[in-house]
């Protein structure tokens, strides 16, 4: 050992086998632990086929396009839920579109102090961590008997429309289109912050050189240059709209009737899981299954093309 | 020309044909009124957009706050038609759920971002975990729900137990597992490569090092994110509905129904007795206060981190 140098020493140094084998253990450990992810995906997408089978053999595709809902003759088609699904989500998601990138541009630029910029962009954040079923709670009792009257009067000057040719009774879809908005506002106002500020102030140096005004640069150079961003969290916002379930629960009435008007109650697929799953048995649950399934399949896609778009459509600054 | 100078003062005299008029702020031109109601427009957005913030929370504090008492936080709830009675039941629940769910997806997420961000070169296993994540994350928290029904309650998984508070605690675990991973990714990614070379230099081993070097400074934004998911799980509604449940009495241990405070709101918010709808307001401030404190706690944790 005296005649080694020092450096010989070091290089010839074994590592202990209960070493190398805490070593490896982790290592396994932490990729098991990583997968485990995976198997949840397949868990939930074996559950939910699994459970859905019965229906999907006994009604088919009819089940996307029929809206008959009666547990007592055993026939079941969710196009009510499909059809509120996507038409809260849908108009939420116009509303709270250019209310979040309008927020987003206002607390971006300098119009205002940077300290009430800072508290304008907190309490949009804290607007997020709100439970939904608190939102519901509001919706019930607060919200929705204020703009009872504003859509009374959709209603009556509206009512030829097939949207608005019901009376506004309490619960319905229009309530849950717009306790919707406030839920996804929080995301695209985040993202699309993000995006804005990301993009290199370059840009707009440049056109407030080529002699752009500030509203100018904002329409023509930075949101265009920010859109990828954008856009992908509006899809995100979109997914999470899809699959809201507390507040809209609470406040679109639960109706398996089909009507074409915003002002009645109807149902999204979210919403009918949340208050039938509880107490169905027999072909009722794997009929819930399959719709779950649906709702499933949308997220999914919606949230790929998210990803997608961010991936494709994002400028390259190096 | 029209280019507008907002700065008069540096443009010299010498130019002839130059209108100095054109140097001022003239607010009646169309690219001024534009920007006006553009600014406008903008100012009102941002309003609308914090409204209903300052109006729920206006509401939840005046008409749950008012409620507030040591009763409340520490009775049962009463039968439907009676008065009185708290929501102690559902405080301990909600704690007890999401309990079981940091201690699922703490560790099990946790492993995972150290995988991810340690141990992966960028291969395709670490690409389809990356992957998995984003997809998990946007699932919608009603199907967790169905999944944990389906997977432990439907099958009686525990002790021929249907309905318990273990399967609402992990199926707000897998709600929670994405993030956790996720901040833990991001996390350990900002810890300098210097520390790390630093620490296998002196003869550390990978694991000592991850454990004792790595983890510790990426501390704070870890907790940070975990300190959120948990805030997020506690006010979740949906997967709770019909793997936890609800139960009017004190909790009677991990493997029966359990109340929650959330899931309380949502019972008693469609029930047509003025009690129970004072008792879900008296639910929601509590819920809220938590959830917002857990919210300034984050903050304040994250001004650790060192960028």
């Amino acid at each position: 050992m005296v005649s080694k140098s020092p450096a010989e020493a070091f290089a010839l140094r074994h590592r202990p086998a209960r070493e190398r084998l805490v070593d490896l253990g982790f290592q396994r450990l932490s990729m098991l632990l990583a997968s485990l992810v995976f198997l949840i995906l397949v868990g939930i997408l074996l559950t939910v086929l699994g459970g859905s089978r019965e229906a999907m053999v006994k009604f088919g595709l009819d089940f996307l396009t029929t809206s008959n809902w009666d547990p007592v003759s055993e026939r079941y088609g969710a196009f009510t839920a499909i059809y509120g699904t996507l038409v809260t989500s849908l108009l939420a998601l116009i509303i709270a579109v250019p209310l979040g990138v309008g927020t987003a541009v206002f607390i971006t630029e300098n119009l205002i102090p940077a300290s009430v910029r800072a508290v304008l962009g907190m309490m949009v954040e804290l607007l997020a961590a709100i439970p939904s079923v608190v939102l519901g709670l509001w919706a019930i009792f607060v919200m929705e008997p204020f703009i009872r009257p504003v859509l009374d009067g959709l209603h009556s000057a509206l009512g030829w429309l097939p949207f608005f040719s019901t009376t506004a009774q309490g619960p319905g879809m229009a309530p849950a289109i717009l306790i919707l908005v406030v839920m996804i506002l929080p995301i695209i106002t985040a993202i699309a912050r993000d995006s804005l500020n990301q993009v290199p102030p370059e840009l707009r140096q440049a056109a407030y050189g080529i002699g752009a005004t500030r509203w100018g640069a904002i329409l023509q150079v930075i949101l265009p240059a920010a859109i990828s961003g954008i856009t992908g969290g509006v899809m995100l916002a979109l997914g999470r709209a899809m699959g809201e379930t507390m507040a809209v629960t609470m406040i679109i009435g639960n109706s398996t009737n089909f009507s074409w008007s915003l002002l009645a109650p109807g149902n999204t697929i979210s919403a009918m899981l949340a208050s039938q799953f509880g107490e169905a048995d027999g072909i009722q649950v794997s009929a819930l299954m399959y719709a779950a399934f649906v709702l499933m399949m949308l997220t999914l896609v919606v949230n790929m093309m998210a990803q997608w778009v961010v991936r494709r459509l994002s400028l390259q600054y190096s | 020309m029209t280019t507008s100078f907002t700065d008069s003062t540096s443009v010299p005299e010498a130019h002839s044909g130059f209108q100095r008029s054109s140097l001022r702020f003239n607010p009646s031109l169309a690219r001024n009124r534009w920007s006006l109601l553009f600014t406008g427009l903008a100012a009102a957005f941002a309003a609308i957009c914090v409204l209903p913030l300052v109006l729920v929370l206006v509401y939840v504090l005046i008409k749950g706050g008012s409620l507030i008492s040591l009763r409340l936080l520490t009775e049962l709830p009463p039968a439907p038609g009676l008065d009185g009675g708290g929501i102690g039941n559902a405080i301990i629940g909600t704690f007890v759920v999401s309990l079981i769910a940091a201690l699922i997806a703490i560790p099990v997420g946790v492993g995972g971002g150290i995988y991810l961000a340690e141990y992966s070169a960028g291969g395709w296993f670490s690409q389809f975990v990356r992957f998995g994540t984003d997809v998990l994350s946007g699932v919608p928290s009603i199907i967790c729900g169905v999944f944990i029904y389906g997977l432990i309650v439907s099958t009686r998984f525990f002790f021929d137990q249907s309905y318990s508070a273990m399967a609402g605690g992990i199926a707000l675990s897998v709600l929670m597992l994405p993030t956790v991973i996720k901040t833990t990714d991001e996390a350990l990614k900002l810890v300098p490569n210097e520390l790390r070379w630093g620490a296998l230099g002196v003869g550390a081993s990978k694991f000592v090092t991850i454990v004792r070097i790595t983890l510790p400074s990426a501390f704070s934004p870890i907790a940070t994110g975990v300190v959120l998911a948990i805030a997020r799980a506690a006010g979740e509604t949906a997967p709770l509905i019909f793997t936890a449940l609800f139960s009017p009495f004190w909790p009677e241990g991990l493997f029966n129904p359990i109340a929650s405070m959330s899931v309380l709101i949502y019972n008693f918010a469609i029930m047509p007795y003025e009690a129970q709808i004072s008792l879900a307001w008296a639910a929601s401030f509590v819920l809220v206060v938590m959830i917002l404190a857990a919210n300034l706690f984050a903050r304040w944790l994250s001004r650790f981190t060192s960028s």
